[in-house]
């Protein structure tokens, strides 16, 4: 059972964002870890680099597969997280919180709306 | 690697398998010649004897597994059994002893084996006109997308995307990114197949193309390929042939057939000759006769009597490869093409189909198989219920089957199925060989339900045991430093 938290929103690409005024923390959740098996590289963007919602904005490269990682809302790139660099395991063993992939500065809030609530993404990851 | 002694581990100083003759011309001092910043005084070579050399190489050489000493069916891969016939072929010294700079005069027995190919792989893919040039698979596909680019140009419309199916080879939208185009993924349906509907919504005036494999990596024949084709179509987009499972449909359908504007075939698959170990190999793309004009230049052609090589192609994405591309494998897959002949190649694809469907009712009661699918080829099937009862996961499946004498097949790919095994036995292996791959699997299964641990820490008898794959990837080691 892969580990969802309540006060998150969710893409039905597997990647979750939190909100705090207008700061927007991205990254993949524990489903999307566990599938992908262990993390070898973590490609991200420069701070300054606008993203669009629904657009890639880098990748993760696991033992298995390289999985594009899709912006859930579009903004610029305030912070990346650089400890990826030397550590791409942190995304496996702490999807929500040292593994973190950027903050962006949400321009549209309205974008958050049709994400995925916990409860349906819960759903979407057991219907697969 | 565990117990094997790098070259460089079996210096002796002093020791050397070689004697310069004496200098003949004055001596020159390369620091003041060259510059002292690039001549380096320790280059750090081993220092052995021609034995020890031999006896090193050899030792490494047999702990190769390849198709000539046993199964291998990695899904996607096609690693039939190359005749040596091909090899026999390739090394006619007509063929190796000419100069790619030779006149065309003496050089017509080639000629003729280019152009016949061009026309052979023409009239099998049911295209128009074909070139030899591309080097392989990624680099065919990389060809038939500036094909696709430069006839777009050349008509005045600017299109950015391609689509590429969610269960598609990495290697299509790589091949499209590096083209210049934005790439779009069309996920598949229930059944495995491009989802129609949501295709219907992608496709407008921006798209240049779909890539598609069919059947696809499911091994699943794309059956509403027509209609798929008529979407494309009526937006002017193109519809492009990943001939990677060209292997299941051979002389039963083609390409050219089902609507598809630029095929690329893999030479070193379908048509047998020698692939998995770098290399060369032969990436041929086909057109229809409205794309002839874009292909790279020359193509082999014949006026009268004679062949030559046609440089009059006005719109040439130029050359994509040296001279004429890599004879080598056009020649031997050539040989196969002729020795097999219209009947033969078409059987192949039936027997390649019989196997794979074959092997798939001997192991399916042990894995997770879609229900009521028909496979051609290849198959897949996932290790899904192996993990949530035994904690054993398809990566562990592959290992253990080493220990059995088997190559694994292709695993985590397609990567629309969770914990994939996919499938491809071709048609070159006989029945004793898929009943002894078959007992192997329902082995490992006893073992899985006697414990994940054994199977985790597989293989156990090969001379390499399991590789940590993570710290190889994350903490990558290329030169030896001593």
């Amino acid at each position: 059972m892969s580990n969802i938290p309540a006060e998150l929103m969710y893409t039905e690409e597997h990647e979750w964002i939190s909100l705090e005024e207008n700061r927007g923390k991205v990254g993949i959740t524990d489903h999307a870890q566990d599938s992908l098996g262990d993390v070898v590289y973590v490609e991200l963007p420069e701070v300054g680099d606008k993203i669009v919602k629904g657009e890639a904005f880098g990748s993760v490269e696991s033992v298995k597969a390289a999985s594009d990682l899709y912006a859930p809302v579009s903004g610029t790139v305030l912070e990346i997280n650089e400890a990826l660099n030397d550590g791409p395991e942190l995304v496996n063993k702490s999807p929500y919180d040292d593994g973190w992939m950027i903050v962006v500065e949400v321009e549209d809030e309205s974008e958050l709306e049709d994400l995925l609530t916990p409860e349906e993404y819960e759903e979407q990851v057991e219907g697969e | 690697m565990q117990g094997i002694p790098l070259i460089f581990e079996k210096t002796k100083t002093g020791k050397e398998g070689f004697r310069l003759s004496p200098l003949e011309v004055p001596k020159v001092d390369l620091s003041e010649t060259l510059g002292e910043d690039i001549v380096r005084d320790e280059v750090n070579l081993p220092e052995v004897s021609e034995l020890d050399v031999i006896r090193h190489y050899t030792e490494l050489s047999r702990m190769n597994f390849g198709v000539d000493n046993g199964f291998y069916p990695l899904g996607s891969c096609t690693m039939k059994y190359n005749p040596k016939i091909n090899e026999e072929v390739a090394a006619m010294p007509g063929f190796t002893e000419l100069h790619p700079y030779a006149p065309e005069e003496i050089s017509q027995g080639t000629l003729e084996v280019m152009y016949d190919t061009q026309n052979l792989l023409a009239e099998i893919t049911g295209m128009d006109n074909f070139t030899l040039q591309p080097a392989a698979g990624a680099h065919g596909e990389l060809t038939g997308i500036l094909i696709i680019k430069k006839y777009l140009e050349h008509k005045g419309e600017k299109r950015t995307k391609i689509i590429v199916p969610d269960s598609a080879h990495g290697t299509n939208p790589a091949s499209a990114s590096h083209g210049g185009f934005d790439i779009i993924k069309v996920k598949s349906d229930s059944e495995g197949l491009v989802d129609i509907e949501a295709l219907k919504e992608l496709v407008n005036e921006d798209v240049a193309a779909l890539m598609l494999t069919n059947p696809n990596t499911l091994g699943l024949f794309e059956k509403n390929i027509f209609e798929i084709s008529k979407i494309l179509h009526e937006k002017g987009a193109l519809l492009y042939y990943d001939g990677a499972n060209l292997n299941a449909v051979m002389g039963i359908v083609r390409p050219g057939d089902m609507g598809f504007d630029v095929v690329h075939l893999n030479l070193h698959k379908t048509f047998s000759t020698p692939h998995g170990g770098g290399g060369p190999g032969s990436g041929a793309v086909g057109v229809k006769a409205f794309l002839r004009d874009f292909l790279p230049k020359p193509l082999a052609a014949q006026k009268g009597q004679m062949y030559y090589l046609d440089y009059d192609i006005p719109h040439s994405i130029g050359k994509i490869h040296g001279f004429y591309g890599n004879l080598g494998v056009v020649l031997k897959a050539y040989a196969y093409i002729k020795s097999l002949g219209a009947k033969g190649l078409k059987e192949a694809s039936e027997i390649a189909t019989l196997n794979a469907s074959y092997l798939l009712k001997k192991i399916e009661d042990m894995f997770e198989v879609p229900e009521d699918i028909l496979f051609k080829h290849e198959f897949v099937v996932s290790c899904n219920n192996w993990k949530e009862k035994f904690g054993v996961r398809a990566l562990d499946v592959a290992k253990r089957l080493l220990d059995y004498g088997f190559h694994p097949p292709t695993i985590y790919f397609p990567l629309i199925v969770d914990e994939a095994l996919m499938v491809e036995p071709t048609e070159t292996e006989s029945k004793d060989t898929l009943d002894a791959f078959a007992d192997a699997l329902r082995k490992i299964y006893q073992e899985a339900k006697e414990g994940p641990d054994f199977l985790k820490s597989a293989p156990h008898d090969t001379p390499v045991r399991r590789v940590d794959e993570v710290k190889a990837a994350r903490e990558m080691k290329l030169i030896y430093e001593g």
